[in-house]
């Protein structure tokens, strides 16, 4: 038998999918993410922007609105078991839910503007999932303190003290968790009857099973998952590519001043080598809620909400360097100072560049001009939304609060009747769309000789009558219009119902046939 | 795959999934996601042991919380009727013109008989109760047999002509082909068109009506309004059971037809036909 040699056997392309050497964790343990208190412009106006959008969030369902003794006093209420939808002194019922698209359409367009403007300001100051993360770090730095304790507390051994802190810290979350929730509640019913009920006992199900799902979304998205939110579960970071133009302000750090960075500015100078404005203290990696350098550009995760740009500036002041090394620039001025700072791209930055022998900056540095906001884009959004917003105000301000609408029955279509006259079936619906009872005259106009008799009603046959109809309700009548043998003309002859408030000179009409055998004419 | 290939920006290796040169990393889910994925295996799990689920030779495992869908329709179909049990109660118990008097059991009556009118009465009354020829529309106020709401009743529940209840409506008009001369036949035809319309010859008139005089009025009345004790029709009014016309009349004369109503007291019971006695009565042409 012959042996080959062993640089003859040939070697198999071949390789385990588990080999050792490539596996893979299953998964990726949540870095975990301890962001440092800031302060600073724009850290108050988070504050403020917390308070004034919580504050509308917990506090607008206890807000009273008189609207008579006829509808409910509750100035946001959404009433599903009555589909009624009360806003201030706006009342919608269903057939009327355009303006609630409507209002969709310009929160949409709104969005579009508020992004292509000044990026992704509603991920970084008003959306609910940065509020409410906002807020649950609040109680978190309140209870176990700022960034470097919390380290501690988390890489420490469990002793009672970190017990404690961590069941208070979970506890406080809950109970916010569950106003959230509670508070949520309360935009569906008379607020003060359903606290009360909801604390007794004696609410519906379904208002606790909402305090629970809401509790336990608030609490796990706004507690556990907070920045994984926004990376991993939200939409938005990903269509804002499409939104961001080279006009667009974004949080940005400002390489051409702030690199070559350096811990060691002055022994770098020292030996003549180029030194930028970053002295590389992390101060925006300790702050950022997302866990994000943004020294590393503009990216997925970022909300620009700005802390790294407080952050930074409490830095260059304390250095007595000029603030905005970390800025809200568009990305066509950041290209051009970087043009500058790299001597049009020919080299690696170098910050001597940008400034003047006096170590003032140069004149040849772009600056935001507030002109870049009017551009055509941001013109069409605006147009667009104000469009939209002024055809929802002139419809809101047009629209009727006395509606008639008819229904021909269709089957029969008409009816023979002994002495040969015709009568055709209507089912009639008068809506009386204001909270106060109303008298309204119903009038026929056309269709000679004919007169209309209402269905289990003691109203003698006529052209008209009078019915009244409860406040902010649906009356639904069934009226049989009747037309002597000799007056009927056509086969189908058109006539009008015609409603009246004689009081407030409302009307409306409806349109309707009025149908015949072909042999009655 | 024929060597691992790294991301060079990353420095994460791919998948070896390669779409125009681009490539997919090979970066580890996150621990929230897997965990989820996790549950959702057990619960799909726990819920095929819970519910009907694995397919078996000639049926399905019936799952431990002993749940069927034909079960739960039973259940709802069981908490329909006793929501109805009031009603119906109330409906046994009084009469009809009781039950049309009261607000609240007339609507249940109505929708309840308009269910059952749809089911067992459409194929010859029509989807909306408007007749055809031979068979009555229900919606106008000409009844053969009376309109209140009792004799509507009567004759629901017992029918029309329906040998085997011995209660049913009784009637029949003689084939007068074999009793008068055809000259008077269409005497009598153009008297009864001239009732309520034109005829062609006016000369007719006189005779019919002595014809008439002789032979119809012991059943369609003097003045021809007819007899609803007998089922005899008005022949004065605009409502042709058959056809208008004197020869449309005249045909009749010759030969009746009769149509045949059943009888539904035994199919339907006594509250249904109550409930339908109600709604045909609501349909605009009640007395």
């Amino acid at each position: 038998m012959h042996v080959l040699d062993k640089t003859q056997m040939e070697r198999l392309e071949a390789k385990a999918v588990n080999s050792a050497k490539t596996r893979q964790p299953l998964y990726a343990p949540r870095k975990k993410i301890f962001p440092k208190r800031a302060s600073g412009s724009f850290r108050r106006f988070k504050w403020l922007v917390m308070a004034i959008t919580l504050g509308i969030y917990y506090l607008m369902p206890w807000l009273r609105w008189d609207r008579g003794p006829f509808a409910p006093d509750q100035a946001v209420l959404i009433d599903l078991a009555n589909r009624r939808f009360y806003v201030f002194f706006i009342e919608i019922w269903p057939q009327e839910f355009y303006y609630v698209a409507g209002l969709l359409m310009m929160a949409g367009i709104g969005l579009f503007l508020i992004t292509s403007t000044v990026g992704r300001a509603w991920c970084g100051y008003t959306c609910p999932q940065t509020v409410w993360v906002d807020l649950f770090l609040v109680v978190e730095r309140a209870i176990e303190g700022d960034r470097n304790a919390r380290m501690k507390l988390d890489a420490g051994r469990w002793t009672a003290r970190k017990l404690v802190l961590r069941v208070s810290k979970h506890a406080i979350w809950l109970v916010i968790a569950a106003a959230t929730g509670g508070a949520w509640i309360l935009y569906f019913a008379d607020a003060p009857t359903l606290i009360g009920d909801v604390f007794n006992g004696t609410a519906a199900s379904v208002a606790y099973v909402t305090i629970a799902v809401l509790t336990a979304t608030t609490y796990t998205f706004g507690g556990l998952m907070r920045e994984q939110v926004c990376t991993y579960m939200c939409p938005w970071p990903r269509i804002q590519a499409a939104m961001l133009d080279e006009n667009s302000l974004t949080v940005t750090y400002n390489d051409w001043r702030g690199e070559p960075r350096s811990r060691h500015a002055k022994k770098v100078q020292a030996a003549g080598q180029p030194v930028g404005d970053c002295v590389d203290c992390n101060a925006c990696v300790a702050v950022c809620p997302m866990g994000i350098d943004i020294r590393d550009g503009q990216q997925l995760e970022c909300i620009t909400c700005a802390l790294c740009l407080d952050a930074c500036d409490g830095v260059m002041n304390k250095l007595g360097k000029e603030r905005g090394l970390i800025s809200y620039a568009t990305l066509s001025d950041y290209n051009a100072n970087m043009a500058v700072a790299t001597a049009g791209g020919s080299g690696p930055v170098n910050p001597s560049l940008v400034r003047t022998a006096d170590s003032t900056f140069s004149a040849r540095l772009a600056h935001f001009h507030i002109r870049k906001i009017f551009r055509p884009r941001t013109f069409f959004y605006m147009g667009a939304w104000t469009a939209v917003g002024l055809a929802l105000i002139y419809s809101l301000l047009t629209r009727d609060r006395l509606e008639i609408n008819v229904l021909h029955d269709r089957n029969p279509q008409f009816v023979t009747l002994s002495d040969g006259s015709i009568r055709n079936g209507y089912t009639v619906k008068l809506l009386n769309m204001i909270p106060e009872p109303r008298t309204i005259v119903v009038t026929m106009q056309g269709l000679q000789g004919a007169e209309m008799s209402v269905v289990g009603s003691d109203l003698p046959a006529a052209r008209f009558f009078a019915i009244a109809v409860e406040p902010d309700r649906l009356n639904m009548l069934k009226v049989f219009v009747r037309q002597p043998a000799g007056e009927v003309r056509h086969a189908a002859q058109t006539f009008k119902f015609r409603v009246e408030d004689r009081a407030s000179f409302e009307s409306d009409e409806y349109t309707a046939t009025f149908n015949a055998p072909e042999i009655a004419r | 795959m024929s060597s691992e290939h790294i991301d060079e920006v990353s420095g994460i290796s791919t998948t070896g999934h390669e779409w125009d040169g681009i490539r997919e990393l090979n970066n580890p889910l996150p621990r929230w996601w897997v965990i989820t994925f996790y549950i959702t295996v057990a619960w799909a799990v726990a819920y095929t042991i819970a519910y009907p689920a694995w397919p078996m030779l000639s049926s399905a495992t019936k799952g431990v919380l002993g749940y069927s869908s034909r079960n739960a329709v039973k259940i709802e179909l069981a908490a329909a009727e006793a929501a109805k049990g009031k009603y119906v109660a109330a409906i046994q118990q009084k009469t009809v013109s009781e039950i049309a008097a009261d607000d609240a059991l007339r609507e249940f009556a109505v929708a309840a008989g308009g269910a059952t009118f749809k089911v067992n009465c459409v194929q010859c009354h029509g989807s909306g109760a408007q007749g055809s020829k031979g068979f009555p529309n229900l919606n106008d106020d000409d009844w053969l047999w009376g309109g209140t709401t009792e004799q509507i009743q009567q004759t629901i529940a017992h029918g029309i002509r329906f040998a085997s209840d011995p209660d049913t409506r009784q009637s029949e008009m003689p084939p007068f082909g074999d009793i008068i001369t055809p000259e008077q036949i269409a005497q009598v035809g153009a008297y009864v068109a001239s009732l309520s319309g034109k005829v062609q010859d006016a000369s007719l008139i006189e005779p019919g009506a002595k014809v008439f005089a002789e032979n119809c009025v012991a059943c369609h009345g003097d003045n021809a309004k007819g007899n609803k004790e007998l089922g005899a029709p008005n022949l004065t009014d605009a409502i042709w059971l058959y056809a208008p016309g004197e020869t449309a009349i005249a045909v009749q004369v010759r030969a009746p037809k009769h149509g045949v109503m059943p009888a539904w007291i035994r199919r339907l019971g006594e509250t249904k036909v109550k409930e339908l006695a109600v709604y045909v009565h609501s349909l605009g042409g009640g007395e």
